[in-house]
């Protein structure tokens, strides 16, 4: 299983971006050793369609799970065609690490 | 003739002096052309007689003969497609309807299908005006294209009155480019000021000739009229700001249809159009 | 889960001229600590309020748009067969027409078309007199890409935002189409300034069906509520079919449009109106209160 979480940075100590389709960062995170991969959002420079694009990117990097702040219409439609879990609600106040273990711990 | 009514800023009175303008000149055709915010049929409130939803094409793919081999998503540069790996997503209205998804796909695997982004009524006033407006679906991002589908309303040997929408991008653009003249509409404020400069800026660039219109006018801003005349700018018409004229237009009642001092106004700014489109067209 | 610590505002209206801006511009002037954003890039007017003076500026390049190098062409004609938009002629590109959809670039054979962004406006990081920080934009004339343009101020404006900062306050565009659109990403509260007039009422109901496709809570406040009060009877009772909070409303006075001539803040005008306003401003701190719980 991988997390996909929007991120403001490359690392875990980064804080959670509240934006889907315009973070500047994914970070993938394998739960069961913590190990995650930085993905650069393209999206963030785009005129429009970053969420679909976004939700493009995780998709195709394997993700199961998305936490972020909130997602668009037009990008949830697509992470649902594809089956992943989207918890929204994240506050650009805490750690990607922190968002990661709160979901867990539910 | 095309004479279109524009405005940097909304809110100063371009479609009360559009219509306004419509009003006074026999056999007129007034074509709202804001679609994002068409106010114009509250005013002049014609009959409508006819009702057309205005399309835009979109790619249609064969999703069991697709290799998903994502070329459509490469050449598509308003990011409408996307490749779940099994299905290509598309997502209409980002869709500009190009046509290139349809031109590079190896598999030949995409065709087009209509869909429809807005309407456009055509119509016509008690006072014999030829009507027309679009309505942009809500939702819908692009306006121009619809924009392009009302402007087919023009009646070539008429007088034309287009409506602009607010602001100096593109949908104004569409609206103006093609005018004989270009009446822009202020209002006695710093930013009535400031938002004329940039509409002005546009109609230098395009190429259309112009005068002004201000509203709402109070001699004490006199800001407005220096820098109308060191830039030897024609004022066409002002029109003082009262609030009984706020009143009619809040009814949706044309304040010259109450007030026959401003129909009079209005009698002689069409005059002194005619006069301006002449010189240009000779000149 | 600590709370974010700024709340974001945008003020819409649908219809312009109905007062966004000046609302706005009462709002920055009521507030402390704050950040003050105009959305309207096509036509920016807050600035002309707030007398910011500029720190830092910074290029926008929107869109590509296409353009024909005449000494590599040869002048097969195919990317004029090619444009649905009807930007080429005669072997060179309208870039006023030109939508940037990129199609004569991918077919041309000789390599004699360049397709690459193009700088089409600028924006600017200010200082208001109070210290805050204020953000606006000019979009090059004619351009098409003032959605893109709000999207990346926004984005600067929020970026490395101070954590004492308690409010957001975006002055959005008029209109439902894409400015709209990415000024409203994200925030947190609307606040649609209307007017009872035929217009206003038939603006403000296009919006409010496009903020509902957005998962935002709004409020609006009745700007000139006296001028006509059957169509405010009218709004209230919209707004309450639509269970959408009326937060204020502002009597038509000439006093406003005064301020407004001097280029002031209504605040200044009189004690009235700027009761008036901290009244709004203080039925908006509930309803963002209860829209973020």
């Amino acid at each position: 299983m991988k997390i996909a979480v929007t991120s403001t940075g490359g690392s875990m100590d980064a804080l959670v971006s509240e934006q889907f389709g315009r973070c500047q960062y994914f970070l993938i995170v394998d739960p069961e050793t913590m190990k995650f991969e930085a993905v650069s959002n393209l999206g963030e420079q785009m005129q429009n369609g970053a969420g679909p694009k976004a939700a493009e990117l995780i998709i195709n990097k394997g993700a199961e799970i998305l936490l972020t702040g909130r997602v668009g219409d037009k990008a949830e439609e697509a992470l649902k065609k594809s089956g992943i879990k989207i918890v929204d609600g994240y506050k650009g106040t805490i750690k990607v690490k922190d968002a990661v273990n709160s979901y867990l711990s539910k | 003739m095309i004479i279109s009514i524009a405005s940097g800023k909304g809110g100063t009175g371009k479609t009360t002096v559009a219509a306004s303008l419509a009003s006074v000149i026999p056999e007129s055709v007034y074509i709202d052309c804001d679609v994002e915010e068409p106010n114009g049929h509250l005013l002049l409130k014609p009959e409508f007689i006819s009702e057309e939803s205005a399309k835009k094409l979109l790619p249609q793919i064969d999703q069991e003969k697709c290799t998903f081999c994502g070329k459509c998503v490469e050449v598509c540069e308003f990011n409408a497609l996307i490749n779940l790996k099994f299905e290509i997503v598309l997502f209409d209205e980002m869709c500009h309807g190009c046509g290139a998804c349809i031109y590079f796909c190896p598999s030949k695997v995409i065709t087009e299908r209509a869909k429809e982004i807005g309407v456009v009524r055509v119509g016509i006033t008690s006072a014999k005006i030829f009507f027309a407006d679009g309505v942009l679906n809500i939702g819908e991002v692009a306006a121009t294209p619809l924009i392009k589908e009302v402007k087919k309303n023009i009646i070539e040997g008429k007088i034309n009155i287009l409506d602009s929408p607010p602001g100096t991008s593109c949908c104004m653009v569409e609206t103006v480019k093609d005018s004989d003249f270009c009446i822009l509409v202020t209002e006695s404020t710093p930013f009535g000021l400031n938002d004329l400069k940039l509409a002005i800026d546009v109609l230098k660039t395009i190429g259309v000739s112009f005068g002004v219109v201000i509203n709402k006018y109070d001699p004490s801003f006199t800001e407005m009229e220096n820098y109308l005349n060191e830039n030897s700018i024609e004022i066409l018409l002002k029109i003082p700001f009262e609030r009984r004229y706020a009143e009619s237009y809040s009814e949706g009642i044309l304040p010259l249809d109450k007030y026959p001092e401003l129909k009079n106004a209005f009698r002689v700014l069409h005059k002194r159009i005619l006069e301006k489109v002449e010189i240009v067209n000779a000149g | 889960m600590p709370d974010k610590s700024y709340k974001q505002i945008v003020i819409l209206s649908g219809k312009g001229g109905t007062g966004k801006t000046t609302l706005s511009a009462a709002f920055a002037g009521l507030i402390k600590k704050k950040v003050v954003i105009d959305c309207d890039v096509d036509a920016a007017n807050l600035h002309l309020v707030l007398k910011p003076e500029i720190i830092n500026s910074y290029d926008f390049s929107g869109g590509k748009k296409a353009i024909i190098d005449p000494d590599k062409c040869v002048e097969c004609g195919t990317c004029e067969t090619v444009c649905r938009f009807d930007a080429i002629n005669n072997f060179t590109i309208d870039q006023l027409s030109c939508e940037g959809c990129g199609f004569c670039f991918r077919v041309c054979s000789s390599d004699a078309i360049k397709f690459d962004p193009s700088k089409s406006g600028s924006y600017f990081e200010c200082e208001l007199p109070d210290g805050s920080k204020f953000f606006y934009a000019k979009l090059f004339s004619g351009d098409g890409n003032s959605g893109k343009l709000v999207s990346e101020i926004k984005r600067k404006a929020l970026e490395n935002i101070s954590s004492d900062i308690e409010w957001v306050i975006v002055d959005g565009p008029p209109g439902i189409g894409c400015p709209v659109n990415a000024s409203v990403a994200v925030a947190d509260y609307v606040v649609i300034v209307t007017e009872p007039t035929v217009s206003g009422i038939h603006d403000l109901k296009r919006l409010i069906e496009l903020l509902k496709t957005f998962k935002i809570r709004s409020g609006i406040v009745i700007n000139k509520y006296d001028l006509n009060e059957t169509i405010a009877t009218q709004i209230f009772n919209y707004a309450e079919n639509e269970k959408t909070p009326i937060i204020g409303s502002i009597p038509f006075d000439p006093e406003f449009m005064k301020a407004l001539i001097n280029g002031e803040n209504v605040l200044e005008v009189n004690k009235n109106i700027q009761e008036e306003i901290l009244t709004i401003l203080r039925q908006l701190e509930l309803q963002v209160e209860i829209s973020v719980n």
